[in-house]
């Protein structure tokens, strides 16, 4: 088993949190993982990405160019990483900030409303979370209680508080998308 | 000790504070400054020597000063801060003091950017400095990797009483992997018996780079090439992946060789046998290894995230022997697997050609 | 190279003799130079002070480059500049030594001048002798930062034109104002009296710094009889004439915390 999944969006979108919680949480269930981010300039308000590569034996490249995965936050994400997702992959995107019927046929199209679920819940930054929950609802990279319990092991002391709205961001997100598991 | 998720840089750090580290001195540059930064914490905490520097130059000459006072010491930095740091790394080299440098390295040449690069293999292994040395490379590819040379380093350094740098490229300095931490030493008490300490009770000890006399600088120049002739006989390090039954081998070292490592695995998938080299030990580079293996196989390809630096050396270990293809990825750009793959598969096919005409 | 009897002839009184710190040696000094002056001052200080076996003496480059060798206490050679550096590292590994540079105008305040700035604006505990003699020794006589406004060099056969090379640099002055410099001050070698002032202000130098009081600097100006092309009588005297006009003798700081050492009486 080897998943490649890219995170890409503005600068403050938890994008590289994000990645970083799936990270966590194949480390925690005993995959190998590496993740790596864009860093520099661009993370300036610009774009923002990082790889995230899940598997069950050593991992060669930690770079990929044709991800099996994509979670796009914003427009100009989505336009540059659609084309690059692997035949017969997925590309998760942000419909609230994304207008697209995609233009691929050969890959999955998940829309997930992330910013307008994130306000529901009253906080725009738990956006990330709800895609998460989404992405991994469609197709289970890992568990949904695998990251319930990297969230809860490692969330900064100092955020400790903001557990149980991620957990319901979590959630939020697994259930838009829970039509699609139906059919 | 558990596997924890580290970033390359900060993993350094915290590996170099557990071997002991006593005295860091640094100016931050990016993609290194997390690991300047995390020691600026941890460093005082546990009450040991840390001091942000004006420049590199100072950052080296200060790290000069504390070696001549026999404790561990290192700095880091990333290509331009290193280029800064040549003059003192000459005088260290020239003083035999044990010291331990850190290179993420970065596109260049100039202001450059500060994408990962591996442009800094002939400024590391080959100039270091003016005058006849070479000091001691290690080149990880992974977190764990970066960690466990970051510990040799320290204790190869006073070995041989020499430099040793570790250079990863900016994308180990910011990856994050699961990774297991050396566990804690503490600073060592005692200090060598040739260090500045004071001549308390003893003769003055002298440190100097300086010999007038001709004879007497070939006499120490001879001293150190005999010192990085015995490194070079025992100290190359390297990895190899599918060796056996080997017509190619690609050559490859910290991230690039990593990446070339899944490119190996997929040629051998399409049925080409293929293996990888990937010397851990930029120098001592790993030449008898690669020479057996030259005697196996029909050619070597190698693959750099530079214009082909190591190429150089390849050649050399190679010795004319078979051809030697290079791919290469310069200015912060990374090879992506498959066009590594490309590279192998256009490389083999002329062999192939070449193989059935013969 | 045959041995020296440094021993005193027998039924003699010993009224003057080789500090502890100094190294049985020649120096390679010219005939008329300063630099066996302040050796001997920065050397009677060690002495003095018991500090012969706490000293770390950071030697830098130019005609004092092999300092090192002419001092029996732990040394090392900086490279060009950078004496400050090297003396941060060793001082925030050895905080109980007496780390001093010795460095000359060209190595300290030229090549050099950013690490002395930075040293003393960190407060390092470390004493710097800066010896200012206005021109490049080593090399043969060239312009030094500190070179007068008219002085003539091999590097200004014409003499210093401040309007094409800038103005001599006055270090003491420029290092007193920065919070982390303790002591400097600007003493001359040029003759007995002031020699007994410079050798008073290297005590209180390296007393700062032992008290753990901040950066030091002894300023000493001093002559080149070689490259200025004089008699090492002229050279004294174009020390009083000529240099202490433009780097005027005195006090640029002493910290309160220094003027109180000793229970407020100063040596």
């Amino acid at each position: 088993m080897q998943e490649e999944l890219l995170f890409a969006g503005f600068g403050g979108q938890g994008v590289m949190f994000v990645g970083q919680l799936l990270a966590y949480a194949a480390m925690d269930q005993g995959y190998e993982v590496t993740w790596i981010p864009s860093y520099g300039p661009e993370m300036r308000g610009g774009t923002a990405h990082c790889y995230v590569v899940i598997s069950d034996k050593p991992i060669g490249s930690p770079v990929v160019r044709n991800p099996k995965v994509a979670i796009a936050f914003n427009k100009p994400s989505y336009e540059k990483y659609e084309g690059l997702v692997a035949e017969g992959g997925l590309i998760a995107y942000n419909a609230s900030l994304i207008e697209t019927q995609g233009e691929r046929k050969d890959i999955d199209q998940i829309a997930v409303p992330a910013t307008s679920l994130a306000d529901e819940l009253g906080n725009l930054k738990l956006a990330n979370i709800v895609m998460l929950g989404a992405l991994l609802t469609v197709r289970p990279v890992l568990t949904l209680d695998a990251i319930r319990e990297a969230l809860d092991a490692h969330i900064p002391s100092h955020r400790r508080n903001l557990l149980p709205l991620n957990l319901q961001a979590l959630d939020k997100g697994a259930a838009v998308v829970a039509d699609r598991l139906a059919t | 000790m558990a596997k924890e998720m580290l970033k390359g840089n900060v993993a350094i750090a915290e590996a170099a504070l557990r071997a002991g580290l006593e005295a860091y001195f640094g100016y931050p540059i990016t993609p290194q400054t997390e690991l300047l930064e995390h020691l600026s914490k941890r460093m005082i905490e546990l009450d040991r020597v840390f001091l942000q520097a004006e420049s590199e130059v100072a950052a080296v000459n200060m790290v000069y000063g504390a070696a001549s006072a026999g404790v561990r010491v290192m700095s880091s930095s990333s290509s331009p801060g290193v280029s800064l740091m040549q003059e003192g790394l000459s005088y260290i080299a020239g003083s035999e003091v044990p010291t331990v440098l850190v290179d993420i390295m970065r596109g260049g040449p100039g202001l450059g950017n500060i994408l990962p690069s591996q442009g800094d293999y002939f400024q590391v292994t080959r100039s270091a400095g003016h005058g006849d040395y070479r000091p001691i490379v290690l080149a990880p590819a992974s977190v764990q990797e970066a960690i466990d040379f970051t510990v040799m380093a320290f204790d190869l350094a006073e070995k041989y009483r020499h430099i040793v740098i570790v250079a990863a490229d900016g994308q180990i300095g910011q990856m994050m992997e699961p990774a297991e931490l050396p566990p804690m030493r503490e600073v060592r008490k005692e200090r060598p018996d040739w260090a500045l300490t004071g001549a308390e009770g003893r003769d003055p000890n002298v440190i100097t780079s300086i010999y007038l006399k001709g004879e007497e600088m070939e006499a120490f120049n001879l001293k150190i090439q005999e010192k990085l002739s015995e490194i070079r006989r025992s100290e190359p390090r390297w990895y190899e992946f599918q060796t056996e039954d080997l017509d190619m081998l690609v050559v490859g070292f910290g991230t690039a060789g990593r990446i070339a490592y899944t490119a190996v695995e997929m040629a051998r998938e399409r049925g080409m046998k293929v293996g990888l080299l990937r010397p851990q030990t930029l120098w001592p580079f790993p030449e008898e290894r690669l020479s057996q293996l030259a005697d196996e196989i029909e050619s070597v390809l190698v693959v750099e995230m530079n214009a082909g630096q190591m190429l150089e050396d390849v050649r050399l270990a190679v010795g004319g022997q078979i051809p030697v293809g290079f791919y290469g990825r310069m200015g912060g750009v990374v090879p992506m697997p498959d066009e590594i793959l490309e590279a192998i598969e256009g490389h083999y096919n002329r062999l192939t050609v070449r193989t059935v005409r013969t | 190279m045959s041995a020296i009897n440094f021993a005193p002839p027998e039924n003699m009184e010993v009224v003057y003799e080789r500090p502890e710190s100094l190294a049985e040696t020649h120096t390679h000094y010219c005939p008329g130079c300063t630099h066996g002056v302040s050796h001997r001052l920065l050397a009677e200080a060690f002495d003095e002070l018991g500090l012969r076996e706490k000293a770390i003496l950071v030697a830098s480059v130019g005609c004092s480059v092999f300092s090192y060798k002419y001092f029996d206490v732990d040394s090392c050679e900086a490279a060009h500049g950078r004496a400050p550096a090297m003396a941060t590292g060793l001082k925030r590994v050895n905080p109980d030594a007496a780390v001093v540079t010795y460095q000359g105008d060209g190595d300290l305040a030229s090549i050099g001048i950013a690490e002395v700035i930075h040293a003393a604006t960190r407060g390092e505990n470390i004493t710097v002798i800066f010896i200012n003699n206005a021109i490049y020794g080593m090399t043969g006589g060239q312009m030094a930062p500190t070179s007068l406004p008219g002085q003539k060099t091999n590097s200004s056969p014409f003499g210093r034109n401040v309007e094409m090379t800038g103005y001599p640099m006055r270090v003491t002055e420029l290092l007193s104002q920065l919070d982390g410099t303790a002591y400097a001050v600007r003493r001359s070698l040029h003759d007995a009296k002031n020699i007994r002032k410079a050798k008073k202000a290297v005590l209180t130098a390296l007393q700062t710094q032992m008290a753990g009081l901040g950066f030091s600097i002894v300023e000493m100006l001093s002559s080149c009889p070689t490259n200025w092309g004089m008699t090492p009588e002229e050279a004294l005297d174009w020390v009083e004439s000529e240099m202490i006009p433009y780097y005027p003798l005195g006090d640029y700081k002493v910290a309160d915390s220094v003027a109180n050492l000793d229970g407020g009486k100063r040596r």
